[in-house]
């Protein structure tokens, strides 16, 4: 393993040791995360797996009654029956904070004009149109919930595979390139001031001698 | 607190029924006027935006810049010819890139 570049002076050792504390702590608080991560990551995930394929199942069943719809009635009939619809949703936004991932919590907000002859979603009268388009609006409007659900899950889910992703990079660049590193330096900067001692008690002694001699 | 949208993006015969719902309704079968479409939508206070998969698989790039953020969450769905199997596919992106195998379709001998 390189080491850092670096003087091998006592200053420089002492800055060093500090660093690798630092390091490991970091490395030690980002494994937890990550783990804490992952645990929260997976129960979502599976959540996720199971609305998206019930959502999709039963968007299908509602698209098909609307092609049903479609092929009896004229287009344009259709597109008069809705085109005025009786509620007006809007979305109200919260963000969560789930270990440092910021994920929206979404909720949803429904305006029904208060009409007195309004018979449930259907802003059309019966007269023109089929009993297809009446299912296949019933259940669009019973699976937007779940889909309102499934878009805030999978949402979080992507952003926390983001954020997985990034610590894991995070915790492998400190285990395995900077704390080994770290430690090499430390290691070569003992080894080199020690031997400077040596030196330094070694000339001392020979000094020493020199004077004793002449004396 | 502002109020958000909701839009849905798709062919006409697919999406049009949600418009009854009160939900924004975008009519297209055309790929570049989809992507434009998700990008005045990201920026007009839109939450969530709902795509077929039929036209999210051309303008994947388009989708994909809007995985970061946290609003707009774009959802693919299904059409009336049924599913492409993208969406549960993009579930799948996910485990991989967080965890790095997959570890919840893998039973299913894919």
């Amino acid at each position: 393993m390189a080491i850092l570049r670096v003087n091998p002076t006592r200053m420089e050792l002492t800055r060093l040791k500090k660093r690798l504390k630092t390091a490991v702590r970091g490395h030690k608080l980002l494994k937890d995360k990550q783990d804490e991560l992952m645990k929260k990551f997976i129960d979502l995930i599976k959540k996720n797996k199971e609305l998206r394929e019930s959502v999709e199942e039963e968007l299908i069943n509602a698209f098909k009654n609307f092609l049903i719809a479609r092929a009896v009635m004229s287009s344009d009939i259709i597109e008069e029956a809705i085109m005025y619809p009786t509620e007006k949703i809007s979305l109200e936004l919260e963000k969560k904070n789930i270990m440092s991932v910021i994920s929206p919590v979404f909720e949803l907000i429904k305006n029904k004009e208060e009409k007195e002859d309004a018979e449930g979603i259907y802003p059309y009268g019966l007269a023109n149109t089929s009993g297809e388009l009446d299912n296949a609006i019933y259940y669009l409007q019973k699976v937007l919930d779940r889909m309102i659900e499934l878009a805030q899950v999978e949402k979080t889910c992507q952003l926390m595979a983001d954020e997985i992703e990034k610590t894991r990079r995070r915790v492998n660049a400190l285990e395995h390139v900077m704390i080994p590193q770290l430690q090499e330096t430390v290691k070569y900067i003992t080894m080199k001031l020690d031997e400077n001692e040596r030196g330094n008690r070694v000339r001392l002694m020979k000094v020493k001698e020199l004077v004793q001699k002449d004396a | 607190m502002s109020m958000y949208k909701i839009g849905v993006i798709g062919d006409k015969d697919s999406i049009l029924g949600f418009k009854v719902l009160g939900i924004s309704v975008f009519p297209t079968t055309d790929m570049r006027k989809a992507s434009q479409t998700i990008k005045k939508l990201a920026k007009e206070n839109y939450a969530i935006i709902f795509i077929t998969e039929q036209l999210a698989k051309d303008i994947e790039e388009t989708i994909d810049e809007y995985k970061r953020s946290v609003i707009p969450a774009i959802i693919l769905i299904p059409n009336n010819q049924g599913t492409l199997g993208l969406g549960i596919d993009g579930v799948k992106k996910s485990v991989e890139k967080a965890i790095g195998a997959d570890i919840l379709f893998g039973k299913e001998g894919r």
